[in-house]
């Protein structure tokens, strides 16, 4: 039993350790970030990385998620006689909720790993130090444009994500199902705000934010060594999918 | 010590005749001792070799010398200052003075050869394209590796990104040069190339050089000056003829490749006969 409350005792403060870390590291990012515009390339090739690698795999799972929408949404609607409202329901749960969510998961897995083993891998090689005996600052060359390419991504690949969405939920409900074009599109219009827009694209920056964040903490802090490359990746999933669905949490009951 | 150099007249101040000077150095990881009371001084403009048994720490000293690491216990000098009390700024300062080949080369996995022996220019000097191109071409020259400029370093072999890491440390023209074993994995034409070009930078542009190596008798030929470490302390050090006659077990075992003498090639383990019977896998 105590050996137990040890045991949580001690992960507690392992947990607390980390978070004092990141905390401190996110603060030394943010402090170094506007100088990285002095360097604007350095931050458009990682948008580029960052952005056009993860856009394939955005467009295609926003495909299916709106198609799916579109399906159990026309469902859901037509047993109360609404279909006509697919448009605008579907527009909405994108804009406030499935979009920038998803997005942000597909973001971790696909450019959050690429970017912390990118890294580890850096640091495994003595590519890191090799910088620092240049008197090169890694945080400055290397972690800030990561850091910066992935948080100017994210909202654009939320953007395109929600707006491919948009397309498959008209694919199926317009097109198979045969709910009324005009009505689709005109609810919408009239229904959807400026502010929900500006509460996706709120949260695609959030997310965008916490994603980058921890996966270049991660590769940055990896153990130099093969096996650690692998775990730093794996945490930047797991931890970067739990962060966003927390945040997300937050995030929804402020803005509501 | 004597240099047979004779170079040692740096800038006026006398107390600077040691470019690096390490005085009574502990220094642990992990809780594993590297060093304990290591003294070592390097005289400005020699080269100086820094030899040993694997694992005494020689990547290790270098790493106390730069000031990626600090030492528990005592100072690391490097132009006479100690580079623990050194602000973020200062010691960047210094390390651009300093110009070091890692083990593996440490070549930036995603810049080409070119754009690799370029990036110290690139990121501290705002020069013309052509004058970088000039530069980094003579440098590639140097190390022979000219027509390699446009591969990336995985397309290369271990000796060969060696020395393309060997050209991106000269690039900066630094006062001072470390080698983290330069001769590992290189044919013996690259090998005698290295090894003059060690010397050539070394008193062309009165560079001081620390080459830690195994190869006592290609450093032989080159060093003004050696130490051999072990067991955490300097157990030798003088001119390479001082210590081919050196009269301790440890320095001739060392210097002639012995498996048997005081120093052990095996790292620490019980009993071989007790423990390859017991079938047990080794804790
Ligand atoms: N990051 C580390 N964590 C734990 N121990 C380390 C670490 N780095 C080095 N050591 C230990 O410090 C000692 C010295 O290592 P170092 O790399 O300096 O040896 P070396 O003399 O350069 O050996 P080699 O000739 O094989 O390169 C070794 O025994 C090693 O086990
Ligand atoms: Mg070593």
């Amino acid at each position: 039993m105590t050996a137990l409350l040890a045991e949580m005792y001690s992960s507690l403060r392992g947990f607390l350790e980390r978070l004092g870390a990141l905390t401190r590291f996110f603060g030394r990012v943010l402090w170094l970030s506007p100088g990285a515009f002095g360097r604007p390339r350095l931050v458009v090739e990682q948008v580029y990385n960052s952005g056009a690698m993860s856009l394939v795999i955005i467009m295609t799972c926003g495909l299916f998620v709106g198609m799916v929408l579109g399906l159990q949404g026309y469902d859901l609607l037509q047993r109360f006689g609404s279909e006509d409202a697919l448009g605008v329901g579907a527009a909405l749960s994108l804009l406030k909720e499935l979009g920038p969510v998803v997005t942000a998961l597909l973001f971790a897995g696909r450019a959050g790993t690429a970017l912390a083993s990118e890294l580890g891998l850096m640091r495994a090689t003595d590519q890191i130090s090799a910088m620092e005996v240049m008197a090169v600052d890694p945080m400055r060359r290397v972690v800030v444009p990561r850091f910066l390419g992935g948080v100017i991504a994210m909202p654009l690949l939320t953007a395109i994500f929600i707006m491919v969405a948009l397309f498959g939920v008209q694919l199926v409900g317009v097109q198979f199902l045969g709910v009324d074009q005009g009505q689709f599109w005109s609810q919408m219009r009239d229904a959807v705000e400026l502010g929900d827009v500006a509460e996706g694209l709120t949260k695609g920056l959030v997310f965008g934010v916490a994603c980058s964040l921890i996966a270049v903490f991660e590769g940055y802090h990896a153990q130099p060594t093969a096996e650690g490359v692998g775990r730093a990746t794996t945490r930047t999933v797991v931890i970067s999918a739990v962060t966003t669905l927390v945040l997300d949490y937050i995030l929804t009951a402020i803005m509501l | 010590m004597n240099s047979p150099s004779g170079s040692a007249a740096g800038p006026a101040d006398a107390g600077k005749e040691h470019v690096v000077a390490l005085g009574g150095v502990d220094f642990a990881i992990d809780g594993k001792t590297v060093f304990r009371g290591l003294d070592i001084a390097i005289r400005r403009g020699s080269v100086t070799a820094i030899m040993g048994p694997s694992g005494t720490g020689k990547t290790t000293l270098l790493r106390l010398i730069t000031g990626q690491v600090q030492a528990d216990r005592g100072s690391v000098r490097v132009d006479g200052v100690d580079v623990a009390g050194l602000g973020r700024r200062e010691l960047y300062g210094l390390r651009r003075r300093m110009g070091m080949l890692f083990q593996n080369g440490a070549l930036l996995t995603d810049l080409d050869v070119f754009e690799n022996v370029a990036f110290p220019l690139r990121e501290h000097a705002r020069l013309p394209e052509r004058l970088v191109r000039a530069l980094v071409l003579t440098k590639l020259q140097a190390v022979g590796l000219r027509g390699a400029a446009g591969l990336m370093p995985q397309q290369l072999s271990g000796g060969m990104a060696r020395r393309v890491a060997l050209a991106r440390a000269i690039v900066m023209d630094p006062d001072i040069l470390l080698y983290d074993e330069p001769f590992a994995g290189l044919d013996p034409i690259s090998m005698g190339v290295v090894m003059r070009l060690i010397r050539s930078l070394n008193d062309a542009l009165g560079i001081s050089s620390i080459v830690v190596t195994h190869d006592v008798r290609e450093i032989s030929q080159i060093a003004d000056a050696s130490y051999i470490l072990s067991g955490g302390q300097v157990v030798a050090e003088g001119t390479p003829a001082d210590l081919r006659d050196h009269p301790s077990p440890v320095v001739k075992q060392f210097m002639e490749g012995l498996a048997d003498g005081p120093v052990s090639f095996h790292y620490p383990a019980p009993d071989c006969a007790t423990q390859l019977l017991d079938r047990g896998r080794p804790t």
